[in-house]
């Protein structure tokens, strides 16, 4: 695997999650699945973080934390949408309380499906991400930079 | 003595899996008081019954939480078919209370993995989790999912398993029994460990009964409080079921509670093993709730009692479909176990009671 020449850290946030795609973050992380063995370190601060692993949909009360989250994590910066919910809300899309995929949030760059999502497709997003990783440090060296997002900002146009 | 300060704790924290926010008022080190606030993951789960029927709507009881997935379809399920009045096949409930325990082992050490983590013992909780991915394996091999199975629908179960898989979790039960005497043999008697568990967070027994607190949590403090015993299902069956105590009130106590307990299910999972009658595992449900019908259930989750109420009105559709759920019933006993406690123990205080905030808030 050429491009897992980095160990990227992951934070990860349950946005409305019902914790079966949370313990699959960490059941990746955790002997048997092993993530760590890349490199992948589980942090608790934002600004330590390479990856951002949201499960489950957005509302509006965790909305900015999931923005605050963002914004303090460093470049380059890639998420990650974990499981069905956090891709587009899965089966609690009608939900009175629930806007939608974390899509609606922040810029998303990989989908992770599955519910609850396995842990063997979280690898496969984490590959991917390290991907997008390189073109966004790439893409930062020209001076494009990833975008600030207000906590207050209206919801993001669906799959922006 | 320094001034009142507010430390906010949460939502996103690492000892937390799940985002619960926590006003802690503290003076120098000392907690005096913690507020907790609720809300991040509310998604409206109930009034989702207005638009999925009976049937469909075991889906969506599974996925109140990951965790105890299997213990909220079961409870959805044994309080609809109270309603309906329907029998479930005897070998039915019994693969439902062996999947049932199955699910109690792997949170339980999911639970002691996280409490290691939260008192720095890292490998302990790599250990713990290692032992439980081989119980996840089980659930691969019995429904095909991981942690979401979708086995348990309103009648019976989804599909039968055959001797040769039972025969395969009893014996991968037993081994897993072999290396979690050692962990245990960690958390229990680890003199480390034990310095970060005795005394911390105690709640006496009559501040357990006052404060309503159930499961894992309310036995630790001496409150003998487990639904299994009242015998519903195949509960019923069990030659001999006495629920787990101890009278040290405090986190040691909780832990070893739930150490305890892990060994208990697997007893369980062997005695249902061992005298599960043949038979069909499915009962049709014929026809819709009646109008105006009422049931009630109560389970043991993993976390605690878990009370289900439903009420039918002559559709598919259920007027009303309610829980109350174990945490909702031990916050107040966290905040009481909080107030005076050291800044540095509230993530082991506020892990003891094994918070479920996906089930509370819905």
């Amino acid at each position: 695997m050429s491009f897992m020449s980095k160990s990227p850290w992951v934070i990860h946030y349950d946005a409305s999650s019902c914790n079966g795609c949370d313990i699959e973050v960490l059941a990746t992380l955790c002997p048997g699945f092993d993530a760590e063995r890349f490199g992948v370190i589980n942090t608790g601060n934002p600004k330590h973080a390479d990856i951002f692993l949201v499960t489950g949909s957005v509302n509006s009360r965790n909305i900015h934390v999931i923005r605050e989250i963002y914004n303090q994590m460093p470049e380059p910066k890639a998420v990650i949408a974990c499981g069905c919910c956090a891709c587009e809300g899965g089966v609690f899309h009608d939900c009175y309380n629930v806007i939608g995929g974390v899509d609606r949030a922040i810029p998303v760059d990989v989908y992770a499906p599955g519910c609850a999502v396995r842990p063997e497709a979280l690898i496969d997003a984490i590959v991917e991400a390290e991907k997008v990783l390189e073109e966004k440090y790439e893409a930062m060296k020209k001076g494009e930079h990833a975008p600030v997002i207000p906590l207050d900002a209206p919801v993001l146009k669906k799959g922006a | 003595m320094g001034k009142a300060t507010i430390i906010p704790f949460g939502p996103q924290h690492p000892v937390l899996p799940e985002p619960l926010h926590l006003d802690l008022v503290v003076e120098d080190e000392k907690v005096i008081e913690a507020v907790p606030q609720i809300g991040f993951i509310h998604r409206g789960l109930e009034k989702l019954t207005e638009t999925r029927d009976y049937n469909q709507f075991i889906y969506i009881a599974e996925r109140i939480c990951g965790i105890c997935a299997v213990g909220h379809s079961l409870g959805y399920a044994e309080t609809v078919e109270g309603l309906m009045g329907l029998e479930v096949p005897k070998r039915a409930s019994y693969l439902r209370v062996i999947l049932h325990e199955m699910s109690r082992i792997h949170s339980h050490m999911l639970w002691m993995g996280l409490a290691a983590d939260a008192f720095g013992f890292e490998s302990l909780f790599m250990h713990c989790w290692r032992l439980r991915e081989r119980v996840l394996d089980l659930f691969e091999a019995m429904t095909g999912g991981r942690v979401i199975l979708s086995a348990v629908r309103v009648g019976g179960m989804v599909r039968d398993q055959d001797a040769a898989t039972l025969a395969h979790v009893q014996e991968v039960l037993e081994g897993i029994k072999d290396e979690y005497h050692e962990i245990c043999r960690a958390f229990l008697n680890d003199s480390s460990v034990r310095s970060r568990l005795v005394g911390v967070g105690v709640i006496e027994h009559d501040d357990a009964v006052n404060l309503g607190m159930v499961g894992p949590f309310a036995r630790a403090s001496n409150v003998v409080n487990d639904v299994r015993c009242k015998e519903a299902g195949a509960y019923a069956e069990l030659s001999d079921f006495t629920p787990i105590t101890s009278t040290d009130c405090d986190c040691y106590a909780r832990v070893e509670v739930r150490a305890k307990e892990i060994l208990q299910s697997i007893d369980i999972i062997e005695e249902m093993i061992a005298r599960i009658p043949e038979g069909p595992v499915f009962e049709k449900p014929k026809g819709s709730p009646a109008d105006g019908a009422m049931a009630c259930g109560a389970l043991e989750q993993p976390r605690g009692e878990c009370y289900y109420y439903a009420q039918g009105n002559g559709t598919k559709y259920l007027q009303r479909m309610r829980m109350r759920t174990p945490t909702s019933m031990n916050l107040a006993g966290m905040a009481a176990a909080l107030k005076g406690c050291d800044l540095a123990d509230v993530n082991m205080i506020v892990l003891t009671i094994d918070p479920c905030i996906s089930c509370t808030e819905r």
